[in-house]
């Protein structure tokens, strides 16, 4: 495979045809970790982990799966993956798993996953595969870490848990905005991300249905 | 009786799985254009919540949960691990059960729910349900209630959003921010307003 389709397939994902913003794939379990950088860093490895090795996987053994029961290999496949993520949370960052809940297990529902598998998966070869895989990951975790920054910085005055911005109670400057921390402004800040990235790229924008 | 019902309002309004959660968005934000279909797939939401919440609550206090398989005289078998992949496997079938149940004896609502059907396996507020079930640790009343309760919610955001959507169609959206940019704002403001529910003790 030439060097360039390496690099079209690794890159294309993460601004030209980013899953989250043009795709409409994997929104759902991505936005409520999205409150601390540490949840979200951790959220977004796991994602790239599993779309590129169930991708990969799923690849390998494409000429196998009958065509009437693809789906639920692909769940098995995915759910499996899976498990080996949360049990390896739950392991080594406890802390983390029992912030991120239940959210770390919908992983298995989250569109992009199967949207891969299913898409690119079932009709290239393993490694360009798992490039892709790679790819569609780094593009949800450069969304997702971006909101994360953004929310948490303008949230708590915080990244990573270290307090970046003095706080007003403590004797500094920065107010906290609260409203920062809760759901709604999640749906405001990718409303905003996707409204930049398609003003810089007007070929993008939708057409009246 | 006041516990079940609180939990029920909880549910619907406080946890909303669609605007607190941001469960099932992929499907919320594609399937929302407009409200008929929409409740269409409401509805499909709520009768699957309801059958795989309670199901998947019997499998994890009866086979997966720690010492769970001391009926059949296994003790210290804790098959946690496996709970994802059950759970995921328990909705597929249902939705598969489901849908040639209607085939067959509901002909007029299967063809109402039709493409839909197949939509929910990959619905993350169902699989959702079930994970805050075993978190949270409800009984199997409970879980009734609960399922019945998140799915109804849902049902509703998203056919208010579409109530929404359509008329949106009349207004003059920038150009970039049309379609996906303009929705994620919309549902934004909803669970803005839903969160006014938040802090009522029941």
């Amino acid at each position: 495979m030439s060097q360039s389709k390496i690099k079209d397939v690794l890159l294309s994902p993460i601004f030209a045809n980013n899953p989250i913003a043009l795709q409409v794939l994997g929104i759902c379990s991505a936005l409520a970790v999205t409150s601390k950088m540490q949840t979200t860093v951790t959220m977004a490895v796991a994602v790239t982990l599993v779309v590129a090795f169930s991708n990969a996987i799923i690849a390998a053994i494409r000429n196998f799966i009958p065509n009437s029961i693809r789906i639920i290999v692909q769940m098995t496949v995915i759910a499996s993956l899976v498990i080996v993520v949360d049990q390896i949370l739950k392991a080594f960052l406890p802390e983390i798993a029992k912030t991120l809940s239940v959210f770390v297990g919908l992983i298995i529902t989250n569109c992009i996953v199967m949207g891969r598998a299913e898409a690119f998966a079932m009709k290239n070869d393993w490694w360009t595969s798992f490039l892709d895989g790679i790819g569609n990951g780094l593009g949800y975790s450069v969304l997702l870490v971006c909101v994360g920054i953004v929310r948490e910085l303008t949230g708590a005055g915080q990244l990573f848990g270290i307090q970046v911005l003095p706080l007003a109670t403590d004797g500094g400057w920065y107010v906290p905005n609260g409203l920062m921390l809760l759901p709604p402004s999640a749906f405001f800040l990718i409303g905003t991300f996707i409204w930049i990235l398609r003003t810089f790229d007007p070929s993008q924008v939708e057409k009246d249905s | 009786m006041e516990h079940f019902l609180s939990l029920f309002l909880t549910s619907v309004f406080i946890e909303n799985l669609a605007l607190a959660f941001f469960l099932g968005m992929c499907t919320f934000l594609a399937i929302s254009k407009n409200v008929k279909t929409a409740m269409g797939l409401g509805v499909a939401v709520v009768v699957i919540q309801t059958i795989t919440v309670p199901a998947n609550n019997l499998i994890y206090v009866y086979l997966l949960k720690k010492d769970a398989l001391g009926w059949i005289g296994l003790t210290g078998v804790d098959l946690e691990f496996l709970g994802l992949i059950s759970y995921i496997g328990v909705i597929a079938a249902m939705v598969q059960i489901l849908e040639m149940t209607l085939d067959r004896y509901f002909p007029p609502l299967y063809n109402a729910l039709g493409i839909f059907l197949p939509l929910i396996t990959v619905n993350c507020a169902i699989l959702g349900g079930s994970l805050f079930m075993v978190e949270r640790n409800y009984n199997f009343a409970e879980s009734c209630v609960y399922g019945f309760g998140s799915g109804l919610g849902w049902a509703l955001a998203i056919t208010a959003l579409a109530g929404v959507r359509e008329k949106l169609k009349y207004s003059d959206v920038p150009d970039a921010l049309k379609g996906l940019g303009i929705t994620f704002i919309t549902v934004g403001l909803m669970s803005l307003a839903f969160m006014a529910f938040s802090g009522i003790k029941l």
